[in-house]
This record gives C-alpha cells, sequence and structure tokens, in this order.
C-alpha cells in the first residue's frame, strides 16, 4: 500500500510538468492547427536556460524558472512570425514539415552548444526526503508539484478571464468569425505559441534539476506531451491537466510494477489504443478550448 | 528526350563501379541505391496518399532484424530470409494501413511515431531475441548460387537491382488504376469516394507495398553492414528519408531517387567540411528552406523549367508525373 502510494505520488510530480507540455501544445495544435514537433526542443530551451543560471549565472531558483519561460516564450513568439505566420493557409502537412526541420535544427544547435554530455542542474534544496506518513518525497519535487500546479491555474485564468484569452477562445471556435469581430488573428496566433513555447520551458525547468539535462531530452517530451493532448482532446485545457497526470501515474505505475525498460512505451500506447478506440479523448464530449 | 535521358542514365548506373575509383565512392553508391529504396517506399505513402509516415523506421528496422536474426539465428540463407523480411514488414504496414482508415493527417504521423517508439522499445529491451543495445554482430554476407556478394561491386549490382525493382512496382502500381485511385483520394477523398473508389482498400495496400519496400531496404542494409543494432531504427533515417523525398519531389517517380542520391552524396562530399552534427542542424535548416523555397521539389520544378524552354515538349514531364 504504502509502495503504492509512493508510486502515485511520484507520478504527480511527473504529470504536473506532463500537463504543463500539453497544455501547451494542445493549445497551439487545437487553436493555429499547427503539429509542433519542435514543442520538445522548447522544454529542452528551458532546462538549459536553468541550467545556465543557476550553475553558471549563480542565479535564485524563482529568478532561473522565470527566465526560462521569458526566454521560451520570446523564441517561440520569434518563430512563429518568422517561420509560420508566412504559412498560415498553408495545409498542416507544410507546416508540419517546418516543424520538423525546426525540431533537429534547435536539438542539434544545442548538441554544439553544449555538447552531448548529460549535465546535473545544481539546486538549493536539502537532498534529504521529507516523510509524510507512508511515503517520502524530495522537498524539490514538492516544489516542483506546487509550481506546476501554479502554472497550470495561471493558465486557466488567463484562458478564462482575460481578454486574451477569450480572444484565443473565439479564434479556436471560427477562426474567420473572430477576425470579423476584431480580433487580431495574427496577433492571437503569435501569442499562442509564445504561451506555449513558455509552458514547455517551465516544464523543462521543473524537471531539468530532477533528471539530467542534454540535448534530445526535448524527443520523449514532445512524444509524451502528444499523448496527453490526445489522452485529453484538442484544446481542452482541463482534459491536458488531467492527461497529464495520468501520463505521469501510468508511468510510474508501468515502472514499478512490470519493466522500467519500458517506462517510455506507456505513453506511445496509450496514443495508439486512444486513437483507436477514442480518437476525440477520453473526457472529450466534442473538441473545444478551455 | 526523356527517355534517352532514362537509357543514359540506367547505362551510367550499370557500369558506375568502372568509373568509381574507390571502394568508398561505391559504398557511397551503395548507401545512395538503399536509401533510394527507401525514399521511394516512403513517396508511396507521402506523395501519393499523402499521409506521412515518421515511422518507417520502424519498418526498415523490422526487415533489418528479420533477415539478420533468421540467418544468424537459424541458419536460413539470404534469400528466403530477405522474402521474410519482406513480408513481416508488409505485415506491419498492414496494421499500420488499417489504422490509416480512421486516422489523418497529424494522428497518423503520431500513430505512426508511437509504432517505432515501441518496436524499438522492444529492440532495446527484448535481450534474448535481439541481443539488446550490443545488436547483432556477424549477419553474413549473401550470396547468389556458387558466387558469394560479399565485394562492394557485387553489392552494388545487388542493391541496384533492388533499386530497379523497386522503381519499376512504384511505377506499375502508380501508372495503373491504383495510382490514379491514390491521386484521387489525396486530391479529394470525398469526391473519389463519391464516384466509388474504395478508401479502405487503396490505402491498404499503398501502406502494405511501401512497409515492404522499406523492409527490402532494411534487409539489404544489414546484409552489407553485417550489423544491426536498435539504432537501425533512430529517428534520423526516418528523417532522411523525408528530406529525400521532399527535396526531390514527393508524388514523383523520380524525385525519390535524385533526392536520395543528393543527400547521400552531400553529406558524404561534406563530412571532412563539417562534423556530423552540423550535417544535422543543416538538414533541419535545410528541411524549412526547402518548404519555403522549393515547396514541390526538385524534379517538378526541372520539369517546368525544362518545359519553359522546349516549349513543344511542355506537356510531356508534365504529364509523366
Amino acid at each position: 500500500m504504502a509502495e503504492l502510494l509512493q508510486h502515485l505520488l511520484n507520478g504527480l510530480v511527473l504529470g504536473g510538468t506532463y500537463a504543463l507540455l500539453g497544455i501547451g501544445l494542445t493549445l497551439i495544435f487545437g487553436l493555429m492547427n499547427v503539429v509542433n514537433f519542435a514543442h520538445g526542443e522548447f522544454y529542452t530551451l528551458g532546462a538549459y536556460v536553468c541550467f545556465a543560471a543557476l550553475a553558471l549565472a549563480g542565479a535564485d531558483f524563482f529568478v532561473a524558472l522565470v527566465a526560462a519561460i521569458v526566454v521560451g516564450a520570446a523564441l517561440g513568439w520569434l518563430c512563429e512570425v518568422t517561420l509560420l505566420r508566412p504559412l498560415r493557409n498553408e495545409s498542416i502537412d507544410t507546416t508540419m514539415l517546418v516543424m520538423i526541420g525546426l525540431w533537429i535544427a534547435m536539438q542539434n544547435a544545442e548538441l554544439l552548444g553544449w555538447g552531448g554530455v548529460a549535465k546535473s542542474i545544481p539546486h538549493p534544496f536539502p537532498t534529504a526526503p521529507l516523510v509524510l506518513g507512508p511515503v517520502a518525497i524530495a522537498p524539490l519535487r514538492l516544489f516542483v508539484l506546487a509550481l506546476a500546479a501554479a502554472l497550470i491555474v495561471a493558465s486557466w485564468l488567463l484562458i478564462q478571464k482575460t481578454k486574451l484569452g477569450r480572444a484565443m477562445r473565439a479564434t479556436f471556435q471560427d477562426r474567420d468569425t473572430a477576425a470579423l469581430m476584431g480580433v487580431g488573428i495574427s496577433r492571437i496566433h503569435a501569442a499562442t505559441f509564445a504561451f506555449g513555447s513558455g509552458l514547455a520551458a517551465a516544464a523543462g525547468a521543473l524537471l531539468g534539476p530532477i533528471f539530467l539535462v542534454y540535448p534530445s531530452m526535448g524527443d520523449l517530451a514532445s512524444l509524451k506531451a502528444f499523448s496527453v493532448v490526445i489522452l485529453g482532446g484538442l484544446g481542452n485545457l482541463p482534459g491536458a491537466t488531467l492527461g497529464g497526470l495520468l501520463l505521469g501515474v501510468a508511468e510510474e505505475l508501468g515502472a514499478g510494477y512490470i519493466s522500467s525498460g519500458y517506462r517510455d512505451a506507456v505513453g506511445f500506447v496509450i496514443i495508439i489504443l486512444v486513437l483507436l478506440f477514442r480518437p476525440s479523448g477520453l473526457f472529450a464530449r466534442q473538441e473545444r478550448i478551455a | 528526350m526523356i527517355r534517352a535521358g532514362g537509357w543514359l542514365l540506367a547505362v551510367a548506373a550499370l557500369t558506375l563501379p568502372f568509373w568509381l575509383q574507390s571502394p568508398y565512392h561505391v559504398h557511397v553508391a551503395i548507401m545512395a541505391g538503399i536509401f533510394g529504396v527507401l525514399a521511394m517506399s516512403l513517396n508511396l505513402l507521402l506523395g501519393y496518399t499523402g499521409q506521412l509516415s515518421l515511422g518507417h523506421a520502424a519498418f526498415f528496422g523490422i526487415g533489418a532484424y528479420a533477415s539478420a536474426l533468421l540467418t544468424l539465428k537459424l541458419e536460413w540463407s539470404f534469400w528466403p530470409a530477405l522474402a521474410v523480411a519482406v513480408a513481416l514488414a508488409g505485415i506491419a504496414g498492414f496494421f499500420i494501413g488499417r489504422l490509416a482508415l480512421k486516422l489523418r493527417g497529424a494522428y497518423f504521423v503520431l500513430v505512426t511515431i508511437s509504432f517505432a517508439g515501441v518496436i524499438s522499445l522492444i529492440s532495446v529491451n527484448w535481450i534474448e531475441l535481439t541481443n539488446g543495445p550490443l545488436g547483432l554482430p556477424g549477419v553474413p554476407a549473401p550470396e547468389l548460387g556458387p558466387w558469394s556478394l560479399r565485394t562492394k561491386t557485387a553489392y552494388y549490382y545487388l542493391v541496384l537491382a533492388a533499386v530497379a525493382l523497386s522503381y519499376l512496382v512504384c511505377r506499375r502500381l502508380v501508372r495503373s488504376r491504383i495510382g490514379r485511385a491514390l491521386v484521387a483520394l489525396r486530391e479529394n477523398e470525398a469526391l473519389a469516394e463519391s464516384i466509388g473508389v474504395d478508401v479502405t482498400h487503396y490505402l491498404v495496400l499503398a501502406a502494405v507495398v511501401s512497409a515492404a519496400m522499406a523492409g527490402l531496404g532494411g534487409s539489404l542494409y544489414a546484409h552489407y553492414t553485417r550489423f544491426v543494432s536498435p539504432e537501425v531504427f533512430l529517428f534520423t533515417y526516418t528523417v532522411t528519408m523525408v528530406i529525400m523525398v521532399v527535396a526531390g519531389g514527393k508524388g514523383t517517380l523520380a524525385g525519390p531517387l535524385v533526392g536520395a542520391v543528393l543527400f547521400t552524396a552531400l553529406p558524404e562530399a561534406l563530412r571532412a567540411a563539417a562534423s556530423w552534427q552540423w550535417q544535422m542542424l543543416a538538414y533541419g535548416v535545410v528541411l524549412v528552406l526547402l518548404v519555403f523555397l522549393l515547396p514541390r521539389g526538385i524534379v517538378p520544378r526541372l520539369g517546368e523549367t525544362l518545359a519553359g524552354r522546349h516549349s513543344a515538349a511542355a506537356v510531356a514531364p508534365a504529364a509523366r508525373h
């Protein structure tokens, strides 16, 4: 029983960051109709910014996290404006090829810049685990879980309560009508991509100190983000949140009770099964945003 | 004129080992041929049905592992192993093709990636069968009757035969009723269905043939490098195939071959100048630039240029593809 609770808790920590990845991707996918294969690279970018801020500049952990989000969002904005805006009326396959190109280019630029050796991010938290009844958790993991939850709530507030969020929801429902009603589609697309990329970078900065940082870490992150989006349904924000938590827990249970070698297969199997039997996602009554 | 050019190319391909000075150049030609088969295989799906398979390395890897395991563990000879490898990859393609019935576009891409991910994890973790990450060394060289195809020149002709066979299969398929049905599906599925094109049947057929061809490429690769490891499932292989098809011209018969020759020779030529990482970085940038500058690929663009110059023969290249 204690073991099960421990797996569940570890799964929630992972799942919180998967949810961040998934929320960003589900917005980009749902609103812009772009299959963003470079999503995981923004996750990698966030982890490296966090590494640079903590290990090289000696910054505070919060500062490092904010820096990762800002750099991720800024680069996301730049990519949207230069690569995606000119192709807005092209087919989904065309933009997908561009994003695959961006993925490969970013990953190898990181490989050239940082080298292939995995780096560990130093963090200021004590390593002794906190014992909470039957389970134990490292303070860092608790912190990551809390920050991921805070960012998820902030994203939800942004979508539901702000003017920008309302414009995003309108664009998702019907781009042409939204444009006719005076929503600046270019601005919304750029904001969505920057927002999604910032969240991915945040996820990288949060998971980076728990695991190691290396250039190809984004590949699996992309696939996990896609599993989360498929689990939750396209453009479905609560779906992505639940999907992320579910994937994290399923992975922990799979690694704990089946075989740790197949941990990463959980996401793949989920993609295949959900697409086969429930293509609109587990929680969706229909495709929607928020 | 185009026909004469084709014959000239065929003669050049047949006599190539006599022109090339070093075994290294023959090696590059062999790799270009293997990638030619793979690119033609991907083009059947991407170019003619419009479905992008980003798990194509899975079919390539299945072919490579099946062929290696049958010759190593069961001591089969090369030819039956090759046939079974092609068949197994085709069967895998059948299952993926059945998925394509329900899923298109981005979802199809994700299923193919996931499929390749699962297969790759199995190759790493099922150590009793695959020897895990260490791979399977000592895959035997093929034999043809009394002759061993161990030398590079002999292997070149084996690969050339495979390229020719794949090309003929593609041409036969594309120029038949099946090819026209596939293009009709790609252009307007609802319309094609309304005039009686059986979507299910044709998509599965294209997926099976495409996967079987990738399996052929995998088997040829295994018996050439004489070593198979989980690296055959690397995403790099799939990306290389995609770039070859997009650069050469998707939905054309010659495009994938042009792309395969170009993108095998170019990295080899640049190898001295640039490290592998720089090459991969360049690959990504090239893919982005291609979409912006040459969205339809080299071969259709060349066709247009030729057509512009010889206005009398203007229709010929266009009608051909």
